[in-house]
């Protein structure tokens, strides 16, 4: 089994990074910005387990996030706390991902595609359109920010500052990368590759691939809920748009782009790409015609996208490594640990 | 009663509409063995061809008409050369992917170009008639004689000619076709320019009665998949009774139901189905 | 008996791909099945292990009927197979290839994988142990983290074999597994069949064209024609056979020689 913890100096460093940036970083603005790339990332992180692990292509996925988005806003104007709102709107994404993923990922995957954008459709359509729950286009205004945390004795964790929803997120961000790690390195992660490779040898190999696709569709519908639901909580209002089929494609496109099936390349698709395209401003209204193109391309020539070739890169120069030390030692590498 | 007759001619002109479309999306997905998710902006595209064509350079309806039909035939062959041929030993999904980026290329071009409302193509067959109290305005009839034709034409070019012949020898077996000497590529091309250009002549008719907009193919393009699952995929006796089917439900229950909610009925009776049976109402065996 | 089917049939619609067979595979036998193209083997196999409905007729193993089952159960109970077409997971690695195999002997769900339990850790080992033997017994050890992709055919095909191998399987159906080989790559392949059979005692049950290699290593022979079979019975038997000597010739196609 190939376990490898490649980089992990490279986290720490990150990591070190992302805990100093409220200190760094001073500007409202750009704060704001890193916070949603934090949030983007667990929906794009999410999107690759269920599209680029599993190779299942789930097109409802911002509709799962206007789940847990409308789940915490709603219940949090009703005054429920944020701590339990949030796990129970994702929860309530990931049941719905296993009630439409029972009918629809027993057949072929093209079915399973149209059904989930057909689901993508309904969610947008419903939250424009039932007005008494939803308000309607309106949408949800006014959603408090996450309840204060009282720590027995000593001090209250209040979430009203930028600093304070920026930390919060980032541990979110920290959990979700810690459970798709733990679910990738693993059997399960395996099966997942497996059935996208070759989905009829996986199951003549004896695994069960409807269940291998269900799992990974309902841990990538609740992942997408729980960024909903901070979304909701930190941004104070939400409308249809945020379960929009725009917002599906734009996380389509920061995850070809940063690399499917590789655990960074979410992250860094839903950094990059939208900081370049904030700063190409001028731009703003081909960003749809530029981003279908880059997907067309980018699907072709490079489906495994930046973090693909990063580490193809490293790959060659571990074999070249190899082979001047086999040429030194004359030891061949694979007795090598 | 008259209600219901009126509700009855509508649903036989949408009905008309989308039979046309679901036969276009079939025949390309007999081809690919995977639905074309552009489909619906192709018949969106080639509205505004034809819009383009009327209100800018100033061609009367039917030259209009024929000139989108031959424009996004070509672009039809290009959507097959540039972003379905290249993955065709992929995995399908990474050809979905490729399809979502054609649409938003096609979506945002036409933004980009007419702007985002809707834009309006003048009737050339303004007036109606009245028959049995019931109100048919000449173009909703010519949407149902010329979608009823174009079916007939393509059940006689599919059964009748070579070229017909040899799509259906493509959709059967690719391999074989392959091995007796067939030219699967240009196959493929030509039915993607088949497929493009009725989507487009299904527009250019309906544009006059209806506003366009550059999210209108969106919405169709689901509705023509549905109608594919449900039929069969690749089955068109199963897209043109699924269309018509989908057309009268759609004209009656937005005339008794909510208008707002009727996607969501036949979106969610998709899911139903599939649930009962998944390979949809005239679907074969999986292969 | 291991191995029974009873009256097995395929009809494609009109096209009728295996026409009421009678099989029966003892255990620690090594069966060969053979026939010219499109005499219906792989379509066979196929109904065995599951992939394709059979329109008529049952099949049993080791007691219990299998007919209808869906093909990952058939394997858990303990049929491996490979295919006609080197099928292989190619953007893995050939480690990863064979670990995927052991999956359905390990039972460990999302939370123990999410938490790492003990019983995630047993099953690592297990998975782990499990492939180091078989790497062994098909002499891969030496691409062990190669991609599966850049294995020659004769690697990708004892990568296949193993694959198989890996859940303990009680009966193997091998789909010319030396298909597009050379003399001496067949040779591999062969020895290693025989290996597997005298040395392991796995079951097997055999689809080759290349005739020399079956007479060497089959103890009985079947013979299929157009979905039927049209001689059973030890080497010597088929090879002087009349209705199989017919069949052959009436085909063009003779791979070896008998």
């Amino acid at each position: 089994m190939n376990i490898r913890l490649k980089g992990r100096w490279w986290y720490l460093a990150i990591f070190l990074v992302a805990i100093a940036l409220p200190h760094i970083v001073t500007s409202r603005y750009v704060g704001q910005i890193i916070i949603m790339g934090y949030l983007f990332s667990i929906a794009t992180l999410s999107l690759n387990l269920i599209l680029g692990y599993a190779g299942q292509a789930s097109l409802a996925h911002a509709g799962f996030f206007g789940i847990g988005a409308y789940g915490v806003g709603l219940l949090t104007k009703e005054g429920v706390s944020f701590w339990i709102a949030l796990p129970l709107s994702a929860l309530l994404a990931a049941v719905i991902g296993f009630l439409v993923g029972l009918p629809t990922l027993r057949t072929r995957g093209s079915y399973f595609a149209i059904s989930t954008l057909c689901l993508g459709v309904i969610i947008s359509i419903v939250a424009g359109n039932w007005v008494q729950l939803t308000g309607g286009y309106t949408g949800v205004v006014g959603i408090p920010t996450p309840t204060p945390i009282r720590v027995p004795w000593t001090v209250e964790i209040r979430f009203d500052s930028l600093v304070a929803q920026y930390y919060l997120v980032l541990a979110f961000l920290i959990l979700t990368m810690f459970a798709m790690h733990r679910v990738v390195y693993s059997l399960t992660g395996l099966s997942f590759m497996a059935v996208r490779n070759n989905e009829m040898l996986a199951e003549a190999a004896g695994i069960d691939t409807f269940r291998v696709k269900l799992t990974a569709f309902v841990i990538a519908d609740f992942f997408a809920g729980l960024a909903g639901g901070l979304y909701a909580s930190i941004m104070g209002s939400i409308s249809p748009s945020t379960a929009s089929m725009e917002l599906t494609f734009n996380w389509l496109v920061y995850l070809l782009i940063g690399g499917a099936a590789t655990l960074g390349g979410p992250i860094i698709g839903a950094f990059v790409i939208p900081i370049i395209m904030e700063s190409l401003q001028f731009l703003a209204q081909y960003r749809m015609l530029i981003f279908g193109v880059l997907l067309i391309v980018v699907i072709i020539y490079f489906p495994r996208g930046t973090m693909g070739a990063i580490l193809q890169l490293g790959e060659k120069w571990r074999r070249e490594w190899r082979k001047r030390q086999e040429e030194g030692t004359g030891v061949a590498a694979s007795q090598r640990p | 009663m008259e209600l219901f007759l009126q509700q009855i001619f509508n649903g036989i002109m949408l009905g008309s509409t989308y039979a046309i479309v679901a036969v276009g999306l079939t025949l390309v997905f007999g081809i690919l063995h995977i639905p074309n998710f552009a489909h619906g902006h192709l018949y969106m595209f080639g509205a505004y061809i034809a819009f383009f064509l009327m209100t800018i350079v100033g061609l009367g309806f039917w030259a209009s008409f024929f000139a989108s039909v031959a424009v996004m035939g070509a672009i039809g062959v290009i959507l097959e050369r540039l972003a379905y041929r290249p993955l065709r030993e992929r995995p399908h999904i990474d050809s979905f992917i490729s399809a979502i980026g054609a649409l938003m290329i096609l979506e945002t071009s036409v933004i980009v170009i007419w702007g985002p409302q809707g834009r309006r193509i003048p009737n050339p067959y303004p007036g109606i008639i009245e028959v049995l109290g019931v109100t048919m305005s000449y173009q909703r009839l010519i949407v149902i004689v010329a979608a009823v034709s174009m079916i007939l034409l393509l059940n006689l070019f599919i059964k009748r000619t070579t070229l017909g012949a040899t799509i259906e020898a493509v959709a059967q077996n690719r391999e074989g076709a392959m091995l007796v000497g067939i030219d699967v590529n240009k196959v493929s091309a030509i039915t993607f320019a088949i497929s493009a250009g009725t989507a487009a002549a299904a527009a250019c008719l309906v544009a006059p009665i209806f506003i366009i907009s550059p999210t209108m193919g969106a919405l169709l393009g689901m509705k023509a998949f549905v109608i594919v699952i449900l039929g069969g995929l690749g089955s068109i006796p199963g897209a043109i009774v699924g269309g018509y089917i989908l057309g009268l439900l759609e004209a009656m229950g937005g005339g008794y139901l909510s208008a707002a909610y009727k996607d969501v009925y036949a979106f969610g009776a998709l899911i139903v189905i599939l649930s009962l049976k998944p390979t949809g109402l005239f679907g074969k065996e999986v292969a | 008996m291991l191995l029974q089917a009873r009256g097995l049939s395929k009809n494609f619609s009109g096209l009728v791909a295996v026409n009421s067979v009678d099989l029966d595979v003892a255990e620690g036998e090594l069966l060969a099945i053979v026939g010219p193209n499109g005499a219906g083997k792989s379509v066979l196999f196929a109904l065995i292990s599951g992939i394709v409905k059979a329109t008529g007729g049952s099949v049993y193993f080791r007691g219990e009927e299998i007919t209808g089952l869906k093909p990952h159960v058939i394997a858990r109970k303990g049929i491996g197979r490979t295919f006609q077409t080197t099928a292989l997971f190619n953007q893995l690695r050939v480690v990863d290839n064979l670990a995927i195999g052991y999956r359905m002997r390990t039972s460990s769900g999302l939370f123990s994988t999410l938490l790492r339990t003990g019983k995630w850790r047993e099953d690592t080992r297990r998975t782990m142990t499990r492939v180091a033997e078989v790497l062994e017994i098909i002499g891969l050890k030496e691409k062990a983290f190669h991609f599966a992709s850049t294995l020659t055919q004769a690697e990708q095909r004892k990568l296949a074999i193993g694959i198989a191998l890996m859940g303990y399987p009680k009966l193997l159906l091998l789909d010319e597994p030396t298909g597009g080989l050379t003399e001496e790559d067949t040779r591999e392949i062969s020895r290693l069949i025989a290996r597997l059979h005298k040395d392991l005692k796995v079951t097997i049950c055999l689809i080759e064209h290349k005739m020399r290699m079956v007479m060497e290593l089959a103890r009985r022979i079947v013979v299929l024609n157009f979905g039927s079979i049209i001689a059973e019975g030890a080497p010597e038997k088929i090879a002087r056979d009349p209705k199989v000597i017919e069949a052959y010739l009436g085909v063009e196609h003779v791979a070896g020689s008998p």
